[in-house]
């Protein structure tokens, strides 16, 4: 029932009711929301509760990465990959790497190829850790959040050890990886594999089966399995419509091929199925851990025979004139890459993350090209968020799990 | 290729009611509540660093007390953020045992404003005068303040205890006649 106010004179009144016949209102969610996970905005045009029109804008953390990596050697570029989807730089680190050395046409040794693997994997717990406790959040949850923070930061003393940084870790080099794996750590990783699966399932608990939880994600932002495809959403976001791409399996990469696990797919397309994908990969990649510990080999972690691309050994750097003028050539000059092109993909946690590589010859590409997960996943929003309530938004953005320091980069 | 699809039960009466899940979550608090605390009060307490950690970069001294960076600029070079800024000059004349190295930094800053902590530097540089220690807090009232040069530098560095003595066996070389380059 419409109120009547008094208004001073007429004029006001016919606009007042022009507004009210007016359809829509238009409503900036973003770009500082605390439901749009970083700085994305949404421009939203709505009828009362129900979305009309939604368009994503995007650029507000945009560092112009791939122009960066034309100006610096390659290896100079891993620590911009951290901060890429930098709730998982390590499975950056690994994605690079890999695209770089498809180009230059080395292998890694079998070591190297293991620890990235477990790398990757841990880095895809602590991803889709922070993904469930924020998505917790967002669909009023809290408790979730605590619980995955706890478990994310045994991970990040885990890295710490690893790697040197908690957060940036800047793990890889060109041809192999930065630092061989501390005493005990492997132990250590197991230990906390055994300890995360009980945790698991208590945070898992506490959302697949209540009933607030289902209301607000089941039935909700539903992607069929075609829209899926045609808009090239890749990783869990794919995967809980229903298409079992995974590249892991596909076409893999540093030596998937051994390890035995399983791929989840949802049945609906919805929230909870988008949900319910990082909770099983989870348990997925703890096996992918256990195997990839319990079958790595021995050896160098570098490839130490490609002496153009990779940085002698300290040791022989102090102690040897020819390798201290090698480091000087790689360090100045970059690892030498041959001229051609390469585009590889890995499966990271978001999705799938593509880095196309352009050289003209020497340590610095010519082009880089990334594909980022994230980007190619919001790009279904406008079409999803349509006719759905403003309060199915934001669960619906969370189930994306998206990252803007990729989205933009 | 093993695919597994994710089970969809409907609630089941009682669990629509919402009251199992009252129960057991006040189960989990309970279990919770006498668990040990995993938060730290920092600044009170602080959490251990693990070796390797990747802190403030430093310069540092040979166990004799000697600057080892001989300004090659190499972390210079290498630093992706361009943190770095050294003026090359010579080894101070009041060091007559150090001659044969030739070249030392007349200035070196590192701009802690700028630095992102990487490691590169410390990675490349030949004679292992740069250092990533333990430190991971730096504060300053002023941008200025934020700059470290070479004295804070060594300040903060020490002396790492190697037994390179890199230079010391190639004056030996050369005063046994025996130099090749
Ligand atoms: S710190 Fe090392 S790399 Fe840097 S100028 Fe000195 S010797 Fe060269
Ligand atoms: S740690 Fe990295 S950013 Fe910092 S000074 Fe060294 S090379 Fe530069």
């Amino acid at each position: 029932m419409a109120t009547e106010f008094a208004f001073p004179d007429s004029a006001a009144k016919n606009a007042a009711a022009a507004e009210s016949q007016n359809e829509t209102m238009s409503l900036s969610m973003g770009p500082s929301h605390p439901s749009t996970h970083g700085v994305l905005r949404l421009q939203l045009e709505v009828d009362g509760e129900v979305i009309t029109k939604a368009d994503p804008v995007l650029g507000y953390l945009h560092r112009g990465d791939e122009k960066i990596a034309e100006n610096m050697t390659y290896n100079q570029f891993v620590p911009y990959t951290d901060r890429l989807d930098y709730l998982a730089p390590l499975a950056n680190n690994v994605a690079y790497a890999l695209a770089v050395e498809k180009l230059a046409g080395i292998e890694v040794p079998a070591r190297c190829a293991g620890i990235r693997v477990i790398v990757s994997e841990l880095a895809r717990i602590s991803s889709h850790l922070m993904g469930l406790g924020a998505y917790g959040i967002d669909v009023g949850a809290w408790t979730v959040f605590l619980y995955t923070f706890t478990e994310r930061e045994k991970l990040y003393t885990l890295f710490e050890e690893l790697t040197g940084a908690r957060f940036t870790t800047s793990y890889t080099r060109i041809g192999g990886v930065a630092r061989d794996l501390p005493n005990g750590w492997t132990d250590r990783v197991l230990a906390f594999c055994d300890q995360f699966l009980p945790i698991l399932e208590e945070i898992l608990a506490l959302l697949h089966r209540n009933k607030i939880f289902l209301d607000r994600t089941a039935d909700v932002g539903v992607i069929s399995k075609e829209d899926a495809i045609a808009y090239g959403l890749t990783g869990p976001n794919l995967r809980g419509s229903g298409v079992a791409l995974d590249l892991r399996k596909d076409k893999p990469y540093s030596g998937y091929e051994q390890y035995d696990f399983d791929v989840p797919v949802g049945t609906k397309g919805d929230c909870y199925d988008r949900y319910a994908c990082r909770g099983e990969e989870m348990r997925q990649s703890v096996r992918i851990v256990r195997q990839a510990i319990a079958k790595l080999p021995g050896g160098e972690v570098v490839a130490r025979d490609a002496r153009r691309i990779v940085a002698p050994s300290k040791d022989k750097v102090l102690t040897s004139m020819e390798e201290l003028i090698n480091n000087f050539m790689i360090t100045t000059e970059g690892p030498q890459i041959r001229p051609g092109e390469a585009y590889f993909e890995a499966e990271n946690p978001k999705g799938i993350l593509g880095f196309y590589v352009v050289s003209k010859g020497g340590g610095v590409p010519w082009r880089m090209k990334i594909r980022s997960p994230s980007f190619c996943n919001l790009s279904i929003l406008p079409k999803l968020c349509q006719g759905e309530y403003i309060a199915d938004v934001v669960s619906i953005l969370g189930s994306f799990d998206f990252v803007m320091g990729e989205c933009d980069r | 290729m093993a695919v597994i699809q994710i089970e969809r039960k409907p609630l089941s009466f009682a669990e629509r009611t919402y009251l199992p899940q009252i129960a057991s979550g006040l189960k989990t608090t309970l279990k919770h509540l006498f668990a040990p605390t995993i938060t730290m009060e920092y600044p009170e307490q602080r959490p251990a660093v693990p070796a390797g950690y990747r802190g403030v970069p430093t310069l540092v001294m040979d166990p004799h007390g000697r600057e080892k960076c001989v300004s090659c600029q190499l972390c210079e070079f290498v630093c992706p953020p361009k943190a770095i800024r050294i003026t090359p000059g010579s080894v101070p004349a009041d060091q007559p045992d150090r001659a044969h190295v030739e070249k030392a930094p007349e200035t070196f800053d590192i701009d802690m404003l700028r630095c992102i902590y990487c490691g590169l530097c410390q990675e490349v540089c030949p004679e292992e005068a740069i250092v990533l220690q333990n430190l991971y807090s730096t504060v300053g009232y002023t941008r200025g303040e934020m700059v470290n040069d070479k004295k804070r530098l060594y300040e903060l560095g020490g002396t790492l205890p190697d037994q390179h003595f890199k230079w010391d066996k190639k004056k030996a070389a050369e005063e046994a006649g025996n130099d090749r380059h």
